[in-house]
């Protein structure tokens, strides 16, 4: 008890009570941001979807040589896209990407007045996937294609 | 039955509540009948909300499975059509009832002093509600929601800098596929329910609180009003039947579509159209040009629908005169000027 009574005689010490305060309150700011960080960090990740399989395909079998007589367009699987193989009327084969530039809806073949049209908002390409008329504001990515034994084989650069 | 009454009463002010319903007036004149509006969406949402509620006894979410749920709702359960049919029909008619209580509410100039926040909350339910149709639409994972979706989710990533990151969000990766349909559905029922719900509490506390506005163009005549109970919630009621019976009759006369099933590698059918209420704009996007001052027509048509509704959302803070209680012909005009686009273009997208 004497000694607890001699401590309290002693000078209290010279503490600076603002330089305290301002500590503290950066510290508790600081361990907020990193709890708000700790929880926003993961649910940011949770919330992106891991990337589905077959994005990065560069090549693929887009139809049999028999599928596609002239003048006529299928649409095949590339990756997680479409894409579209066409014969014009003059027997060459090509490949695009089937994903309008405008709002990317799927596009298609027209035979007879053989141009490549999308459907949502009426957009014409020509033959080269250049834009005829219509909103999109690119041409198609063109593919190259080769032909094995009876596959059509696309290849994007 | 007393006993029970003292109970609740000591417990909660329910009292107070019905007091201040008691009390409440509503201004009788010859633009009354607007006042209806308000409560046929609140109550094409309770239907919403049943209707809703029941579908998912069987609807299953997923890529594989919920077109066939949808299918077995609409052939197998038993008045699972009528369910599916009036929460489709109770969605457009919620639509058009928000569409027109939006309007009179524009043209009467209700959104004046004090009621800026009524307004502003009534925009926000607004775009929830389009959340929510849009939303919905995928759900039976058709060819035409798969499309209209594809368009809807490329359009946010014309939003400058955000834009592709807000795509992949909505989407669940660069593509509309099934992680698509279990992001909408978990928007559908969960997250903008929720939300709807919150603002439906603000937006009611609201109008409830500040009482019915009394247009500018009456301020001048003799004052009327009846009390709101019982006199005008039975005149509520009233309506709410007559809805009722609408609802029941399209539904049953024009049951919901199903279509076919999304097919992803399949092209763009030709004539395919977004729902009515996104048409106007739809119309608008396609008579862009490509190119308008050096950026993509697209971008610059959604940019010009995105500063019209902040305009909207802060049409009581621009309109000077309506908050002087002046009146404002030209803020008249506008909303004039925006309900014959909307209609015009409307028309223009389904039959032109």
């Amino acid at each position: 008890m004497a000694n607890t009574h001699e401590m309290s005689k002693k000078p209290a010490r010279t503490v600076k009570e603002p330089a305290k305060r301002d500590f503290l309150t950066k510290s508790l700011a600081g361990l907020t941001t990193a709890l708000v960080g700790f929880i926003l960090y993961p649910l940011g990740k949770f919330l992106k979807q891991p990337p589905a399989a077959g994005g990065n395909v560069k090549r693929t079998l887009a139809a049999k040589v028999g599928e596609v007589p002239n003048d006529s367009g299928k649409i095949f699987r590339f990756g997680n896209d479409p894409g579209i193989i066409f014969r014009t009327p003059g027997g060459e084969l090509k490949a695009f990407t089937a994903v309008c530039t405008h709002l990317s809806c799927t596009v298609q073949y027209v035979p007879v007045e053989s141009y490549i049209l999308c459907a949502c908002h009426n957009g014409k390409y020509d033959l080269n996937g250049q834009v005829i008329s219509g909103p999109p504001p690119r041409p198609l990515e063109e593919y190259q294609v080769d032909i094995q034994g009876d596959d059509i084989m696309v290849t994007r650069a | 039955m007393a006993k029970i009454n003292d109970f609740i009463a000591e417990r909660l002010p329910l009292d107070d509540v019905m007091n201040a319903l008691k009390h409440k007036q509503v201004p009788v004149h010859k633009r009354s009948i607007f006042y209806y509006l308000g409560g046929i969406c609140l109550y094409l949402l309770i239907v919403q909300v049943i209707t809703g509620i029941l579908l998912l006894f069987y609807y299953q979410p997923t890529e594989a499975a919920a077109y066939e749920s949808v299918k077995f709702i609409m052939t197998k359960v038993s008045f699972g059509w009528l369910v599916r049919s009036i929460h489709a029909w109770s969605a457009n008619l919620l639509i058009f009832a928000i569409f027109l209580h939006l309007f009179s509410t524009f043209l009467l100039k209700a959104y004046r002093p004090p009621r800026e926040l009524t307004w502003m909350t009534g925009m926000a339910l607004f775009g929830v509600c389009l959340g929510l149709g849009f939303t919905g639409y995928l759900l039976p994972w058709n060819e035409l929601a798969y499309f209209a979706t594809k368009v809807g989710t490329e359009m946010t990533s014309a939003v400058p800098v955000i834009g592709d990151t807000m795509k992949e969000f909505l989407r669940g990766g660069s593509n509309v596929t099934g992680a698509t349909l279990t992001r909408f559905f978990a928007f559908h029922i969960w997250i903008l329910p929720l939300t709807l719900a919150g603002i439906v509490g603000i937006h009611l506390l609201l109008v409830q609180k500040l009482g019915m506005s009394r247009p500018l163009s009456q301020q001048s005549k003799p004052k009327r009003s009846m009390p709101f109970l019982p006199h005008f919630a039975l005149r509520d009621l009233n309506v709410w039947l007559v809805v009722l019976a609408i609802l029941v009759g399209l539904s049953y006369y024009f049951p919901a579509h199903l279509g076919d099933p999304a097919n992803p590698m399949a092209p763009t059918p030709v004539g395919i159209l977004p729902e009515w209420y996104f048409l106007f704009m739809f119309q608008s996007l396609k008579l862009f040009p490509p190119h308008i001052l050096g950026i993509e027509g697209e971008v610059f048509g959604i940019l010009l629908f995105s500063l019209a509704g902040v305009f909207l959302l802060l049409v009581p803070f621009i309109d000077k005169k309506s908050a002087k209680g002046q009146k404002s012909p030209l803020f008249t005009a506008l909303g004039w000027f925006m309900i014959s686009f909307v209609v015009f273009m409307t028309i223009w997208g389904k039959f032109g």
